[in-house]
């Protein structure tokens, strides 16, 4: 976000318009409007959060309180491929600490945290609700099931794989 | 003669089992080979231990196949859809051959779940052929009051399935005589509890239900206006929601005019949550709903006086919504004979943890744990002892092995220090450290606070300091009054419902494994295994036959011993990883 330059700026605020105009129109509340913001750019820029401040008539202040109340808001930008590891009881019960521990030294990162290539971004979640297949992650809008470190592991390697063949 | 019917479980569970290839194979063969069946997908039926499933229905009934892949499923479409000859080895369900899954079954009874995994849940006919809207046609037909429909819902004993169990009919009543001209319905369908998914099957399998629910919800209370709060981790069930609402309106079911019903309009959206557990509490999911964080207010004045923009508000859970249409139409007197005198009609638990056949089971009141464990679910995986139940999520508790025979109804359950919650049952086995179970919920809640109450922000994290020394090893004898005390605290001066709560993991494992405390504390010993600190493996030197294995698994390079000698681990190098004792085919790592 710091080396945003002017073009980068103005190339923000053009995918930022049409949402900025949808909630003149139809309103919906700020965290729709945030909700918005991530989905077209995978996190919330500093400028897009005092966008959004300006539209709902709202200070930066309680806009970025609303944002860093929820956990589904990012303020730094996330890799191409988001995976979601699940914390859940039942998940937690077949031992998914390992699968978290695997998946954290393959990619080479902590929770929370994106590679360096900007491939992978790492997260934990509180529960997916596929409990019956735990341990779960999911990647994309993609859910694997019944996980263990190895195959956790190769999921990821398969996904760099293809990434790399692009 | 009518064609045959292959249709596919597409629900999430069983598209992370790989449904969408058996999917992508059966739409090959529909395509190519010119074979005369028809192909649809249907939700989940609740057998998640058996995903994927195909399901093939022709003249003679129906037949659930379990774990398909592509393969099976060309076989299937081979074997039954063009000879007619039923693959018995794979039939996990079917109305005219028995099955050794039949015992899943057995002790249900669906009234919540009555269309998941039959009908496909983005055709709103499938829905209306199986009596959906005939409810809602009904009132408008009989032309019944709002106060009747009121009197049926109370009179059937139905009580908030979201875990709280507050009369549904008194709550309608309530809001019903809320003077104010404009009145929101909610639907919480933000299912937060780590461990249950009864919610999401519900709205990925039959949208309609819910929002038929809701309707009558409407009507009976006099909101023109509904919203539906659901969690954004549910892609599916999101989806799934917004087709079902623009077809009800397509339908005449929203909008002006209510499926006829003279001066009555109903209008439904649908607001994704953002990732808050503390959302389910109903006026933090109202603050939510505006736009604000989502922290809860002081109770009274109760949502159904002033609720979402200072509206009458009634909230009810998913599955609870789900159940009134069927009330409305078959009445309430039959509702009500399902169940107990204090806790009428049906749950749905989603079984999980060391359970043989995880899924959704929807249960009549009054049957006990351990019917559901070793009748439904089928026993404990690969047979070892049953410990315990954890019910209700973070805001429930644990209870024994020894209390099996407690009864499924609301008081039976909180007489025990746990409750019936939204109705995630985590079975564990001789596996699961209890100590270390308490610790997750902790962990769980201490970050899901949102920080208003100084008791539950401060108080759940010191809980959590604690019981993290104890699972480290360097818990203090103290350290059990501690807990108890501090928890009480945290009961008594918290707002919500989630500070209120937090601590019962704790008191209840304190209550029913002291045992496992004290061996902790006191001895530095996990009896169950799982706490890495207090454990140590070694070589137990019969049986090892020095195949080398372990030593070459062991990333910290602690094991030592040549080919065919008995191997040794030093104690000291050891990170207590457990790969040698995973890893070690002949059963010779012993983990204390």
């Amino acid at each position: 976000m710091k080396n945003g330059t002017c073009e980068s700026r103005s190339a923000d605020l053009s995918l930022l318009k049409p949402l900025l105009d949808k909630y003149r129109s139809s309103g919906g509340g700020l965290i729709t409007v945030l909700q918005d913001i991530q989905e077209a750019y995978g996190y919330l820029p500093a400028e897009a959060l005092e966008a959004a401040a300006s539209v709902t008539g709202q200070t930066l202040t309680s806009v970025y309180s609303v944002a860093t109340f929820y956990a589904q808001f990012r303020l730094k930008p996330s890799g191409r491929h988001i995976v979601r590891v699940c914390h859940g009881t039942a998940c937690h019960v077949q031992n998914v600490k390992s699968v978290s521990l695997a998946l954290s030294q393959e990619l080479g990162v902590a929770d929370g945290e994106t590679t360096d290539d900007l491939l992978f971004t790492l997260e934990t979640v509180a529960c997916l609700g596929c409990c019956s297949l735990a341990p779960v992650m999911m990647i994309g809008s993609e859910t694997y099931g019944n996980l263990t470190p190895a195959t956790a592991v190769r999921i990821i390697k398969s996904i760099r794989r293809k990434e790399k063949g692009k | 003669m009518s064609v045959t019917q292959v249709i596919v479980g597409m629900g999430s569970c069983g598209m992370a089992a790989g449904a969408g290839r058996v999917w992508d194979r059966l739409t090959e063969l529909f395509r190519n080979d010119n074979i005369n069946f028809r192909l649809s997908s249907t939700s989940c039926i609740g057998m998640c231990y058996r995903e994927p499933l195909v399901e093939v229905r022709d003249q003679r009934g129906y037949v659930i196949y379990g774990e398909i892949d592509e393969h099976k499923a060309a076989r299937i479409v081979e074997s039954h859809v063009i000879k007619g000859e039923v693959i018995r080895e794979w039939i996990v369900r079917s109305d005219y051959i028995a099955s050794p899954d039949d015992r899943f079954f057995k002790d249900q009874t669906r009234i919540a779940l009555r269309n998941c995994g039959v009908i496909d849940p983005g055709k709103i006919e499938e829905y209306i052929g199986r009596d959906g809207y005939a409810a809602l046609r009904r009132i408008a037909g009989e032309g019944i009051k709002p106060s009747s429909v009121i009197n049926e819902v109370t009179m059937s004993g139905l009580r908030g399935r979201g875990g709280g169990g507050f009369s549904t009919g008194r709550k309608w009543h309530l809001a019903s005589i809320a003077a104010e001209r404009e009145k929101y319905v909610i639907c919480n369908a933000d299912e937060g509890d780590p461990g249950a998914f009864m919610d999401r099957s519900l709205l990925e399998g039959d949208p309609h239900s819910v929002i038929e629910g809701m309707i009558i919800c409407g009507y009976a209370t006099g909101a023109s206006g509904g919203i539906i709060y659901c969690r954004a981790e549910y892609p599916l069930a999101v989806k799934r929601l917004r087709e079902a609402i623009k077809q009800a309106e397509m339908n005449g079911f929203l909008g002006a005019g209510v499926a006829g019903i003279p001066g009555f309009s109903f209008t439904l959206s649908l607001k994704e949550g953002a990732g808050a557990f503390v959302c389910g509490e109903e006026t933090a999911l109202m603050a939510s709903v505006e736009g604000r964080r989502g922290m809860p207010s002081r109770k009274p004045p109760y949502p159904s006086e002033v609720g979402l923009h200072g509206k009458p508000t009634c909230i009810n859970n998913v599955e609870t919504f789900a159940n009134v249409p069927w009330i409305i139409y078959h009445g309430a007197e039959r509702y009500a004979s399902v169940g107990t005198p204090g806790s009428k009609g049906t749950k749905v638990f989603a079984l999980t943890g060391k359970i043989r056949n995880g899924g959704l089971a929807e249960v009549p009141m009054g049957i006990t744990i351990n019917d559901i464990v070793f009748g439904t679910g089928g026993g404990i995986k690969n047979d070892r002892p049953f410990k315990a139940v954890q019910l209700g999520g973070p805001s429930g508790g644990c209870i024994p092995a020894s209390l099996g025979d407690t009864m499924i109804d609301y008081e039976s359950l909180r007489s025990t220090g746990a409750i019936m919650g939204s109705g995630g049952m985590v079975v564990m086995d001789d596996t699961t450290c209890m100590v270390d179970v308490a610790r997750f919920f902790l962990d769980f809640t201490c970050r899901e606070s949102c920080g208003k109450c100084t008791f539950c922000r401060v108080g759940t994290r010191r809980l959590l300091e604690i019981l993290n020394r104890i699972c480290d090893g360097e818990g203090r004898e103290e350290d059990m009054v501690l807990l108890k005390e501090l928890s009480e605290q945290v009961v008594d001066n918290s707002l919500c419902g989630l500070g209120q709560t937090a601590p019962n993991p704790v008191l209840t494992t304190l209550r029913y494994f002291e045992d496992e405390y004290r061996a902790h504390i006191i001895d530095k010993r996990c009896p169950a295994g799982v706490c890495t600190k207090l454990l140590t493996y070694s070589v137990i030197a019969d049986k090892c036959t020095g195949c080398t294995l372990c030593a070459t698994a062991c990333p910290a390079g602690a094991i030592a011993g040549a080919r065919k000698t008995v191997h040794f681990i030093d104690s000291e190098a050891c990170i207590k990883c457990g790969i040698c004792f995973d890893k070690c085919t002949f059963g010779a790592i012993e983990k204390k």
